[in-house]
């Protein structure tokens, strides 16, 4: 089963139970260079893979490249 | 009166004059009022001769408020070290600068080091640097690996955070402890710097209330597009002038 959520303000369809960290591996992206907000809340990193994404969910990634 | 004439009667050695924060020729006449500097070159200004130098280049108002502000600076690489300069520079009176490394020949492309420094702990080198720009600053320096925990503790009493790390782990890391355990403390990081590509893709985005992002937020660091002088110092100076906006409350 799938399922819709809003990610950086565009909607988005994930396979029901799918983690934060799921769907930033997903995007192809580094879990630790991301920050990340779900329905107005900034996630931990240490919770990126309990956080289970729910029908309608709210996510704001900001990701970070190296360099400085 | 003219200038010449005031500098006849309290310094006739002196070859500079500033009048109301701007360099003027003598003949210049002076109105009620004006606040006049009078400056021999070559002669090392006193603390409040420099200060004064500060003041009335920035007008007064503004020129409390940079004296009164403190920086935190995370990481004195390419953007920490040119973000320091450019806060020293216009008399931001307390730095606090961290950073674990030391000089590399490789930093000199565009970190504000010189090559007899080469080995040195970044935090003595920059402080030294600093200090012969203007020696009347408060500087504090931390020789430690920042950790997303140590931040909220290290910096816990500055004005405004600068992330200036170069690595994307502790970038992340960084907004994140701005937004939860500093939340409400004004950030300005970085992300996107690299190469020479168009400099108009640098851009200062706000992203939340008091916190903000420079750069193109795509550009890494990688074999065949370095950190280079020029675009870093474009990031790093947005950082600095968003930093001064902070600090005057006009962001």
């Amino acid at each position: 089963m799938r399922m819709n959520i809003i990610c950086n303000g565009k909607e988005m369809a994930v396979v029901e139970g799918t983690t934060l960290e799921e769907l930033i591996l997903e995007l192809q992206l580094n879990p630790a260079t991301v920050v990340a907000e779900c329905d107005g809340r900034i996630v931990l990193r240490d919770e990126y893979s309990q956080v289970t994404l729910s029908q309608g969910a709210v996510l704001e990634l900001i990701r970070f490249v190296g360099g400085g | 009166m003219t200038v010449y004439s005031l500098v006849r009667e309290l310094k006739p050695d002196a070859d500079v004059f500033i009048v109301n924060g701007f360099p003027v020729s003598g003949e210049t006449e002076l109105a009620e009022e004006d606040s006049c500097w009078l400056i021999r070159r070559g002669e090392m200004p006193a603390a409040e001769e420099m200060e004064r130098l500060l003041y009335a280049r920035h007008t007064p108002g503004v020129h409390d408020r940079i004296k009164k502000s403190s920086v935190g600076i995370m990481g004195l690489g390419g953007l920490g070290s040119m973000v320091a300069f450019a806060l020293a520079r216009i008399g931001v009176g307390h730095l606090l600068l961290v950073d674990f490394d030391v000089v590399d020949p490789s930093n000199l492309n565009r970190q504000n080091y010189f090559v007899d420094q080469v080995g040195m702990r970044k935090t003595a080198a920059l402080r030294a640097n600093l200090n012969r720009v203007n020696p009347y600053l408060q500087i504090e320096t931390i020789d430690t690996v920042l950790t997303e925990q140590s931040i909220s503790t290290i910096f816990a009493k500055v004005d405004v955070l600068a992330e200036c790390f170069d690595s994307a782990e502790m970038k992340a890391a960084a907004l994140r402890c701005a937004l939860t355990v500093l939340k409400g403390k004004p950030f300005v990081g970085a992300s996107g710097v690299a190469g020479f590509g168009d400099n108009n893709l640098i851009l200062t985005s706000k992203i939340r209330t008091g916190v903000y992002l420079v750069g193109d937020r795509e550009t890494a660091a990688r074999p065949g597009e370095g950190l280079m002088a020029p675009r870093v110092g474009i990031a790093a100076h947005h950082q600095a002038n968003q930093i001064l906006r902070l600090l005057l409350n006009v962001a």
